[in-house]
C-alpha cells in the first residue's frame, strides 16, 4: 500500500506501523473517567467493512502519527491527516 | 587540540573508511557535528528569529539546505538536523543553546549516525537496489528517511552522482555490507 | 543440424552457434534462442517428465510459462533447481537437465503402477483412504504420502548464488511485450513518459515471434524487433526482458522477478541470479496475452499431444517440427493456422480434425469437419489417433504428433489479484477481465479478450493513451500498423462426449473428466469446492491450461452456465518464484542487521563471548585463561563486582531525550509514578504501563535541567517506548510543549558497580563525586579524562554502590580502556549480561522474564509506585478487579531446600502434595541463576498469594525438563535487602 503522507507525499506502507482505530485519540480523562469508560475506550472498536479511520505511525519516516481514512474493502485511501491536527481539532490539548 | 580520549569511527577505526566497488565510491565523513533542533510549542517566532540570527537554514519537508558553516535538513514536523564542521563546533549543543534559549530543544546527534558519502556517475542503479526512493527524479537537496535492509537511514541527494547516507551508528557494518553487495551486483 | 526434427531453415535461433547440453546424461545440441523444450524436441525427445499422481509419461503441452508437464531439474549439485519448466528454460553450453518423479528412469518408472490402480486413486481418494485405522496415520500413511508426494527434489545444499531486491518507479508499467504491449510502450515512450516494459520471455515480441502473421507489411517478428530497437533507444523507457510480473498489489505496486543469470552457467562474480523488483507504477497496462487450452479426450496426455499454438511456435520460432506426421484437433479458426504453417514448412499434416461441422475446408489438406478425436495410442509417445467422423464412423490414423486447440483464455490473472471477478465472454467462450480489478490497471490485447493482431495493437495504443491522459501527459496517437483482424470463430467443445477412457483436464495434478463427474456426484459443485476436492488448478501452473475446461465440464453436469459456475481467484505469484528471490540479500549473516556497541572491538580483543539481544550483540561474559566453563567466568565476574568493582557495557539501553516546558507533566502522564517533582540533577526509577494496566517498560529517567530530561528504556523496548511516547505527544496531549529524540546510538554508557566504584570513577571524572556532592540517585553533566563532556548517573541495578557514565559514542572505546586501566589495582572486572543477570536476580530487580507483558505493578511488588493522584496511561485500568486480586501473582524469591539441588527456569510451583496438573499450578519461575554468594541456585517467581507464602515450602516442577525440586519461598531480595550497599 501507499500512504499519502500529508507532508511527504505517497510513502510505502512498509515504512509505517499500524495501530488501529483512530478513536484511540479520544482517550477519557483519567482523573474523571472510571474503569467502564476506559474499558470502552480501549476494547470496544468498530470493525467496519468500508470506510475506517485508523492510526498509522511513520516510524521509518518523519515519526508522524497519521489518521488515515481507508476503505477496508477496497483499500482505497480517501484521506490522510496529521493525527496531531486531528487531535487538536477534536479538542485535545494539554 | 589533543582529545582527552581517542575517538573511534562507527567501524571502530581511527581513520574514516574509504571504499570503491566497481563504479561506486564510499567515503566516510567523521568530521561533521550533527544536532537535532526542535521548535518549542508557541515559540515559532522566536525560533525563526534565532535561526536567522545564527544563519541556520530551515528547509521544508524532505529538503536539505546549506548556509555555510551550517546545513540543515528536515526530519520531522518542527524538527531539523543541523550539520556543522566538528572542528569549529565540537559541542554543537553548547554552541547553539545560547542562540535559541527556550525557543528550541537541542540534542547532540553527532555520534548517533554513520555518515557515508556515495559517489558514482549515476547513483540511481545503486540506490534502487537499496531503498524505495525514486532517486532519479528527486531534486538535488532532497532529504528523506528511508529503509535500507531494515535500517532507518537518511538519504540526501546532492546530485545525480553524489549522495549522503546517514545510517544508525551501531549498524554501520551491516549498512556497509548492504551497499557493497548492491554495488557489486551492478559493477 | 541440431537434431533430426530441426527444420532446415527459419526460426529465431542463431544457427551459427551450437550449444551442447545433456538431458538425463544424454548429449544434445541446440542454438542460442532455443529453450530446453525446443532443443529436446529438435533432438527427437518428446518424453520429458512423469505426471504427479499416476506417473504417466508426459511431454511438453505448451511452449510457454503455462507448461504443466515438462518440469525438469536444471543444473546439478548445490545449483540444482527442481520443477523448472523446460518450455521457458534457455539452454546454454554445458547445461545439465534431469527428469523428475521417476525411478529408476524416465522411460521405465516403477511408480507408474499408480496408473494401473487408478480406479482407487480418483479425486478425493486421500480423504477417504487414509482415514482409518487412525493409528496408521503417523506410522504408515504420512511417511508413504511424503515419499510419493512432490515432483523434483531439492539439493539439500545451500544455494551458492546471490539474489537481490530492488525498487523501480514508473508512470506506466507495461506487462508483456507482444503486439499490445509493444504498442502501449511505444505510445507512452514516445510521449516521454517513464515506462517499464516487462516481459517474461527472453525475446520480446510475444506471439509475433511464434506466428507468420505480418504487421506493417513485414513479418511480425521483424516489426517487433524494430519496435524493440526504438524502445531500447529511449532514455525514459526501461526494457526488462526475462522479467515476470508476479503480482498486483495495492496502490500500483507490482512484484516482478527478473531472471538475471538463469540463462548463464553461473552468475558473474557479485551478480545475483535473480532480482525481485517492487515496481511502483502510476498506471499499468496488462498485455500478458492469452493461453491456449486443450480439449479433453481419452489419451489426450500422451507425449506428442500438444497445444496447436505451441506446435506452431516450435515450427515458426524454433524451426522444430513436432512430428513427422502431424494431426490437428481444433474447434476454432486459430487452430487452422497451425495446419497451414506446418504445411508451408513442409511438415506432413495427415488430418485436420475440426469439431465445427460447417465452414470452408483448408485447401490441399485433409480437413475433416464435424469430427472429434476419441482415442490415442502409444506408450511413451503418440503413435496413432482415432477419430470419429461426423457420421459416427471411426478411423485410426498413424500420427506422431497431435496439435489441439480448444480456444484461448486471456491471461487475466493480475486483474484478479485484488477483488476483480472475471466476466464470461460468450463470443470467445472465455473469461475476460471483469470489474473490481486493481485501480490503474487496464488490460489490452488478448489479455482483454481481443484476439486479433489488429485488436492487440489498437487496444495497446488506446490503453496507453488513456493512462497518459489520466496522468496529464500529452501524447500523440501513433499510426496503427496494418495487421490481421480475423474473428475467433469458435464452437465450444470442452470434452469429447461418448468416448471411453481417461480424458485429462489438469495434466499437472492428473485431474480427469471422471474426477469432475465424481465431484459432481458427491455434490462438490461450486468452483471452490471443485478445486479443493479434485485439486484442479492447485498445481504450480495454477491450472492455466485446465481450469476453464474443468469449470465447463462441471457446468455441463449441473446444467448451469459457465458464468454461473464461476471461477476461482488467481493469486500471486503468476508463475512460481524461487524462495531465494523472496529472501534477496537477507541470508546468513545478512539475514538481519547487527548492532554493535561503541566498544565492541575492545570486547572482541578481550575474547568476549557475545549474545544476541534483539539485533544487538552484547558481551555475555569474558572468559579468562584457564576458565573452561561459562559458569567459572560468570561467578568470577559476579564475585569480583560485589567484592571490589565491575564494569558493564549498558550502551544498548534505550535513551530518549525529552525536552520542553511541559516535559515533566508529560512524564507524569506516561509513567505510573510521579516525575514532575524530581529536582534537577536527580534521577528516578519509573514504571510505564500500557493503557490496559499491564507493565510496559521500566527504567530510570534523569532531570538534567528544568526543561531537559533523559529517559532510559529497556534494550528490548526502546523502539516501542519511543513510538508510544510519540503517540501520547501527538495524539493525546498535542498542546504540551514536549520534544522527543532518540539518543540511544549517540552515547556509549557503562555501569561501574561495586564497593570501589567511586574510587575508580574518581580517577576518571574531573568533578567531585563524593557521596555528599553526588548522592544516591544523583544525575548530571560532568567531564571525564580532562575535559571530555559526559553524563553521570548514580543508579544501581546490582544493589551495589554504582554509577552509569556516558560519553559520546566515538569515545566509548577510549572510555572502557580508561576505566579498565583505572580499575587495574582494584582488580576491576568487566562483566557481561550473564553476571548482570545474576546481580539483578540476587537483588530482586525485575527484567525480561518478569516484564513479560502480562503482569501489573502490583504483581511485581511495585504496586505502591502507581500514583492515583494524577492521570497517567494505564492507571485507571490497572485498578480492575481481576488485576487487583489479593490472591493474585506476586513476585517472590525461590531457593532449593537442598542447596545442592538445581532449579530449572520455567518450573511451575505446586503445593507439596498436589497432583501435577494445570489446576494446581500456582506460579512459575521467571528467572533462575546460580548465586555464587549464596552458593546455590536462586530464582525469581510469580506465585499466587506470594507474600503470604514466604517461608513456606513448595515444589518446583518442570515437566518438559523432567525436573522436580523442593523449594522454599523467600523474599525476592536475596542480598542486602535494606539497600545499605548502594547508598555507601
Amino acid at each position: 500500500m501507499l500512504i499519502p503522507h500529508p507532508l511527504l507525499g505517497p510513502r510505502d506502507a512498509q515504512e509505517f506501523v499500524y495501530l488501529g482505530d483512530a478513536a484511540l485519540i479520544d482517550r477519557p480523562d483519567g482523573t474523571a473517567a472510571g474503569i467502564e469508560a476506559f474499558h470502552d475506550y480501549l476494547y470496544l472498536r468498530d470493525n467496519p467493512a468500508g470506510q475506517h479511520r485508523e492510526l498509522w505511525y511513520h516510524e521509518q519516516g518523519d515519526r508522524s502519527w497519521l489518521v488515515v481514512t481507508r476503505d477496508t474493502v477496497t483499500h482505497e485511501i480517501l484521506k490522510a491527516e496529521l493525527a496531531r491536527d486531528v487531535a487538536l481539532a477534536r479538542g485535545r490539548g494539554r | 587540540m589533543a582529545e582527552p580520549l581517542p575517538p573511534r569511527t562507527p567501524f571502530g577505526l581511527a581513520e574514516p573508511l574509504r571504499r570503491r566497488i566497481g563504479p561506486v565510491g564510499i567515503v566516510e565523513r567523521f568530521d561533521l557535528a550533527l544536532v537535532s533542533l526542535a521548535e518549542r510549542q508557541g515559540k515559532a517566532e522566536a525560533f525563526a528569529t534565532a535561526a536567522r540570527a545564527a544563519g541556520i537554514p530551515l528547509p521544508g519537508p524532505a529538503r536539505r539546505a546549506e548556509a555555510p558553516p551550517f546545513a540543515a535538513f528536515w526530519v520531522a514536523p518542527g524538527m531539523w538536523f543541523v550539520e556543522a564542521p566538528l572542528d569549529t563546533h565540537p559541542d554543537p549543543v553548547a554552541a547553539l543553546k545560547p542562540v535559541f534559549g527556550a525557543a528550541a530543544s537541542l540534542s547532540e546527534q553527532t555520534d548517533a549516525w554513520v555518515r557515508l558519502e556515495l559517489a558514482a556517475g549515476d547513483l540511481a542503479p545503486l540506490l534502487e537496489r537499496l531503498c524505495n526512493v525514486d532517486y532519479a527524479t528527486a531534486p538535488d537537496g532532497f532529504a528523506t528517511r528511508t529503509l535500507i535492509e531494515h535500517l532507518g537511514c537518511y538519504l540526501i541527494r546532492l546530485g545525480p552522482g553524489a549522495a549522503t547516507l546517514l545510517g544508525p551508528r551501531s549498524s554501520a557494518e551491516s549498512l556497509l555490507h548492504a551497499i557493497e553487495t548492491a554495488a557489486a551486483a551492478i559493477a | 543440424m541440431s537434431g533430426p526434427f530441426r527444420l532446415p531453415s527459419g526460426g529465431l535461433i542463431d544457427r551459427g552457434r551450437t550449444l551442447r547440453f545433456t538431458f538425463d546424461g544424454r548429449a544434445f545440441a541446440g542454438h542460442p534462442g532455443d529453450t530446453l523444450a525446443s532443443a529436446l524436441l529438435a533432438g527427437g525427445v518428446r518424453l520429458m517428465g512423469r505426471s504427479f499422481k499416476y506417473h504417466r509419461p508426459r511431454g511438453p503441452l505448451s511452449a510457454g510459462s503455462e507448461e504443466p508437464n515438462a518440469l525438469v531439474t536444471l543444473r546439478s549439485g548445490a545449483r540444482a533447481e527442481p520443477n523448472t519448466r523446460a518450455t521457458v528454460a534457455e539452454i546454454y553450453d554445458g547445461l545439465q537437465a534431469t527428469s523428475q518423479n521417476r525411478w529408476p528412469s524416465l522411460r521405465f518408472d516403477l511408480m507408474a503402477v499408480n496408473d494401473l490402480i487408478h480406479p482407487f486413486l480418483a479425486a478425493g481418494f486421500y480423504y477417504k483412504t487414509f482415514m482409518w485405522p487412525a493409528r496408521f496415520w503417523e506410522r504408515l500413511y504420512e511417511p508413504l504420502i511424503r515419499r510419493a508426494a512432490g515432483l523434483g527434489r531439492l539439493s539439500g545444499e545451500a544455494d551458492p548464488d546471490g539474489y537481490d531486491k530492488g525498487f523501480r518507479h514508473c508512470d506506466l508499467l507495461v506487462i508483456g511485450a507482444g503486439p499490445a504491449g509493444l504498442m502501449a510502450a511505444l505510445t507512452a515512450g514516445r510521449a516521454g513518459a517513464r515506462v517499464i516494459l516487462a516481459d517474461e520471455d527472453f525475446l520480446p515480441g510475444g506471439r509475433l515471434n511464434a506466428e507468420r502473421l505480418e504487421v506493417a507489411d513485414m513479418p511480425g517478428a521483424d516489426w517487433a524487433a524494430a519496435v524493440v530497437a526504438e524502445l531500447a533507444a529511449l532514455p525514459n523507457l526501461r526494457l526488462m526482458p526475462r522479467t515476470t510480473v508476479i503480482g498486483a498489489f495495492d496502490h500500483g505496486i507490482y512484484g516482478a522477478v527478473e531472471r538475471v543469470a538463469d540463462h548463464l552457467p553461473e552468475p558473474p562474480p557479485g551478480r545475483p541470479r535473480q532480482v525481485l523488483w517492487r515496481i511502483y507504477a502510476r498506471r499499468a497496462v496488462l498485455a500478458a496475452g492469452a493461453t491456449e487450452r486443450p480439449i479433453a479426450f481419452p489419451g489426450n496426455d500422451r507425449p506428442g499431444v500438444m497445444l496447436a499454438g505451441a506446435m506452431r511456435a516450435y515450427a515458426n520460432r524454433w524451426a522444430v517440427a513436432a512430428g513427422r506426421r502431424v494431426a490437428l484437433f481444433v474447434n476454432n479458426e486459430d487452430g487452422l493456422r497451425t495446419a497451414a504453417d506446418l504445411a508451408e514448412r513442409g511438415v506432413e499434416v495427415v488430418a485436420v480434425i475440426d469439431a465445427r461441422p460447417e465452414g470452408a475446408r483448408l485447401p490441399g489438406l485433409r480437413h475433416l469437419r464435424g469430427a472429434e478425436v476419441v482415442a490415442t495410442a502409444g506408450r511413451l509417445g503418440l503413435r496413432s489417433v482415432t477419430l470419429r467422423h461426423s457420421d459416427g464412423r471411426r478411423e485410426t490414423i498413424a500420427a506422431d504428433a497431435l496439435g489441439v486447440s480448444g480456444g484461448w483464455n486471456p491471461n487475466l490473472q493480475l486483474t484478479v489479484h485484488h477483488r476483480g471477478r472475471p466476466r464470461w465472454d460468450e463470443a470467445i467462450a472465455a473469461f475476460v477481465p471483469g470489474p473490481g480489478g486493481p485501480p490503474g490497471l487496464a488490460a489490452a490485447g488478448a489479455a482483454a479478450g481481443l484476439m486479433s493482431t489488429h485488436g492487440a495493437l489498437a487496444s495497446g495504443r488506446a490503453r496507453a493513451l488513456e493512462a497518459l491522459a489520466d496522468l496529464g501527459i500529452a501524447a500523440r496517437a501513433a499510426d496503427l500498423p496494418r495487421a490481421e483482424d480475423a474473428p475467433v470463430s469458435l464452437r465450444p467443445v470442452w470434452h469429447v462426449a461418448g468416448a471411453r477412457g481417461r480424458a485429462w483436464i489438469d495434466q499437472q495434478n492428473d485431474v480427469t473428466v471422471k474426477d469432475i463427474a465424481l465431484a459432481h456426484a458427491e455434490n462438490f459443485t461450486g468452483a471452490e469446492h471443485l478445486k479443493r476436492y479434485t485439486t484442479l488448478g492447485m498445481a504450480t501452473d495454477q491450472g492455466r491450461t485446465g481450469n476453464v475446461i474443468g469449470l465447463a465440464v462441471m457446468a455441463g453436469l449441473t446444467g448451469r452456465s459457465i458464468a454461473e459456475t464461476g471461477t476461482t481467484a488467481a493469486r500471486p505469484p503468476y508463475t512460481p518464484v524461487a524462495i531465494g528471490a523472496l529472501a534477496g540479500r537477507s541470508r546468513g549473516k545478512a539475514f538481519r542487521p547487527v548492532r554493535l556497541t561503541p566498544s565492541h572491538r575492545w570486547a572482541e580483543e578481550q575474547g568476549a563471548v557475545f549474545v544476541e539481544a534483539g539485533l544487538w550483540l552484547r558481551t555475555q561474559y569474558i572468559p579468562r585463561p584457564g576458565e573452561t566453563h561459562w559458569r567459572q567466568s560468570v561467578d568470577r565476574e559476579v564475585l569480583a563486582t560485589r567484592a571490589s568493582v565491575g564494569i558493564c557495557d549498558v550502551s544498548t539501553l534505550g535513551k530518549i531525550d525529552i525536552q520542553g516546558a511541559d516535559a515533566g507533566a508529560f512524564l507524569d502522564r506516561v509513567y505510573a509514578n510521579t516525575f514532575s517533582t524530581l529536582p534537577v540533577g536527580r534521577c528516578r526509577y519509573g514504571i510505564m504501563l500500557r493503557e490496559d494496566g499491564i507493565v510496559f517498560d521500566d527504567g530510570t529517567t534523569a532531570r538534567l535541567a528544568e526543561d531537559e530530561w533523559v529517559m532510559t528504556t529497556t534494550t528490548a523496548n526502546a523502539v516501542a517506548v519511543f513510538r508510544h511516547l510519540e503517540f501520547c505527544r501527538q495524539c493525546l496531549w498535542p498542546a504540551l510543549d514536549v520534544q522527543l529524540i532518540s539518543t540511544t546510538e549517540a552515547w556509549a554508557q557503562y555501569s561501574v558497580a561495586g564497593p570501589n566504584a567511586r574510587r575508580l570513577l574518581e580517577r576518571i571524572v574531573d568533578q567531585d563525586i563524593s557521596d555528599a556532592a553526588f548522592p544516591y540517585m544523583a544525575a548530571g553533566r560532568v567531564t571525564v579524562c580532562g575535559g571530555l563532556r559526559a553524563r553521570l548517573f548514580r543508579i544501581s541495578f546490582s544493589g551495589e554502590l554504582a554509577y552509569e557514565i556516558a560519553v559520546p559514542a566515538r569515545y566509548g572505546d577510549g572510555l572502557i580502556r580508561a576505566l579498565v586501566e583505572a580499575g587495574r589495582d582494584f582488580d576491576a572486572v568487566v562483566y557481561g549480561t550473564e553476571a548482570l543477570g545474576v546481580l539483578r536476580v540476587e537483588k530482586g530487580h525485575v527484567a525480561g522474564g518478569e516484564l513479560n507483558g502480562q503482569m501489573t505493578a502490583l504483581n511485581m511488588g511495585l504496586g505502591r509506585m502507581v500514583s492515583r493522584k494524577k492521570d497517567a496511561i494505564g492507571v485507571v485500568l490497572s485498578g480492575r478487579e481481576g488485576l487487583t486480586d489479593p490472591g493474585g501473582h506476586r513476585l517472590v524469591g525461590v531457593r532449593p531446600v537442598d542447596p545442592s539441588a538445581g532449579l530449572t527456569a520455567g518450573s511451575h510451583l505446586l503445593e507439596p502434595g498436589a497432583a501435577k496438573v494445570a489446576e494446581n499450578d500456582l506460579g512459575w519461575l521467571t528467572s533462575k541463576v546460580y548465586s555464587p554468594h549464596l552458593g546455590h541456585d536462586i530464582a525469581l517467581a510469580y506465585l499466587r498469594g506470594g507474600e503470604a507464602r514466604i517461608g513456606s515450602r513448595m515444589r518446583a516442577v518442570n515437566l518438559l525438563a523432567g525436573t522436580e525440586t523442593e523449594v522454599e519461598i523467600t523474599s525476592p531480595h536475596f542480598i542486602d535487602p535494606q539497600g545499605e550497599r548502594l547508598r555507601g
